[in-house]
């Protein structure tokens, strides 16, 4: 059985579903404030001013980019490399548009393509996970994306006046905080062992050798996450 | 309050990039409708990508990360209250870090 089966009833996109989007974002901000700061520290060391550093934040709102994008800047602006950049890190999130399609086609016009550009990793998959447990309210989606969008370009505003101030030092535990986050979004997200197990364990054990390999962004994200859900898909389809 | 024309440029070519990321994946999804196994294959992308996001950043972390990954998974399971297991995960890397510390000075 698809997932897409899963929903019952038409999709709908009310305030409702924003509002319960907001409030499962608020915790998030944990995760990410410390990585604001950072990208507006650094922004503030490679010479960015306070609005250029703000516009980056609020056009791309996308951290891991805009802080690879700043490793490379220089005087001028890198123009070709800071979109290689993105290119790069953000390609990860095309097939996540695609995998919410049991939501997104039911919208149309700005709902669909507005939803689409506050959507983040952590957006994308609760969003997966509410769809499974049955949630037909798009509306959510849009809550925690622009939820984590204000926060994101409060983080960095702070991180960029304060400068060194608030800068944590290398290996400070609020570093894992991120990372925390994504692990703990694997709960919900888990259907059992049948379905998930060997998917899931194949996915983690060629990301950490891709990595250790040497490979930088986005290769070992990509490979495992391909290579999980395609053996995920595999199973389901000899099953059936 | 500068805003140098050559930034401004990088910026927005970043932000349109970003955005054909976001929205061109399900853009081409909605307009092609690829075969069934495409779909089955993206209905499977939530957990493999997150593990594949997570793993190598764990292993970063050595013993203490794997430590408190096991902590967050489980107060994330008994509580399903994400500020919770996300806390616990920083208090267990900072107590972790401390033994260690504590643990290598004797």
């Amino acid at each position: 059985m698809s997932d897409s089966a899963d929903i019952k009833g038409p999709v709908v996109f009310t305030r409702h579903g924003v509002a319960r989007g907001i409030r499962t974002a608020l915790p998030l901000v944990i995760g990410t404030f410390p990585f604001g700061l950072v990208a507006g520290v650094i922004s503030d060391q490679k010479g960015l001013s306070w609005l250029e550093t703000l516009l980056m934040s609020a056009l791309v709102f996308a951290g891991s980019s805009q802080l690879l994008a700043l490793e490379l800047w220089a005087e001028p602006a890198p123009i070709l490399a800071a979109i290689i950049a993105a290119i790069v890190v953000n390609s990860r999130m095309a097939p996540m548009g695609a995998a919410l399609a049991p939501w997104l086609d039911k919208l149309r016009g700005l709902p669909l393509w507005g939803s689409l550009a506050f959507m983040v990793d952590h957006a994308f998959a609760l969003s997966a996970a509410e769809q499974r447990r049955g949630g037909r309210d798009a509306g959510y989606l849009l809550g925690i994306g622009v939820t984590l969008w204000c926060f994101w370009n409060i983080s960095v505003s702070v991180g960029h006046v304060l400068g060194s101030a608030v800068r944590l030092p290398p290996g400070h535990p609020l570093y894992f905080a991120a990372i925390a986050t994504f692990v703990a979004i694997l709960v919900p997200l888990w259907r059992g062992v049948r379905r998930d197990f060997w998917p899931w364990l194949l996915a983690g054990v060629l990301a950490v050798l891709a990595w250790k390999a040497g490979l930088g962004p986005p290769w070992p994200l990509l490979i495992g996450a391909f290579a999980g859900a395609g053996l995920g898909a595999w199973l389901e389809l000899r099953r059936e | 309050m500068t805003l140098r024309p050559d930034v401004l440029l990088a910026i927005i070519g970043m932000a349109v990039a970003t955005y054909l990321c976001r929205a061109g994946g399900y853009a081409l999804f909605r307009a092609l409708r690829p075969p069934r196994y495409v779909e089955v294959i993206l209905q499977h992308l939530p957990g493999p990508i997150f593990m594949a996001y997570a793993m190598p950043a764990l292993a970063a972390h050595g013993w203490k990360g794997w430590v408190a990954a096991v902590a967050v998974v489980a107060v994330q399971y008994f509580s399903r209250n994400l500020a919770a297991a996300i806390l616990v995960g920083v208090g267990a890397m900072a107590g972790l870090g401390a033994f260690e510390a504590w643990f290598l000075a004797r």
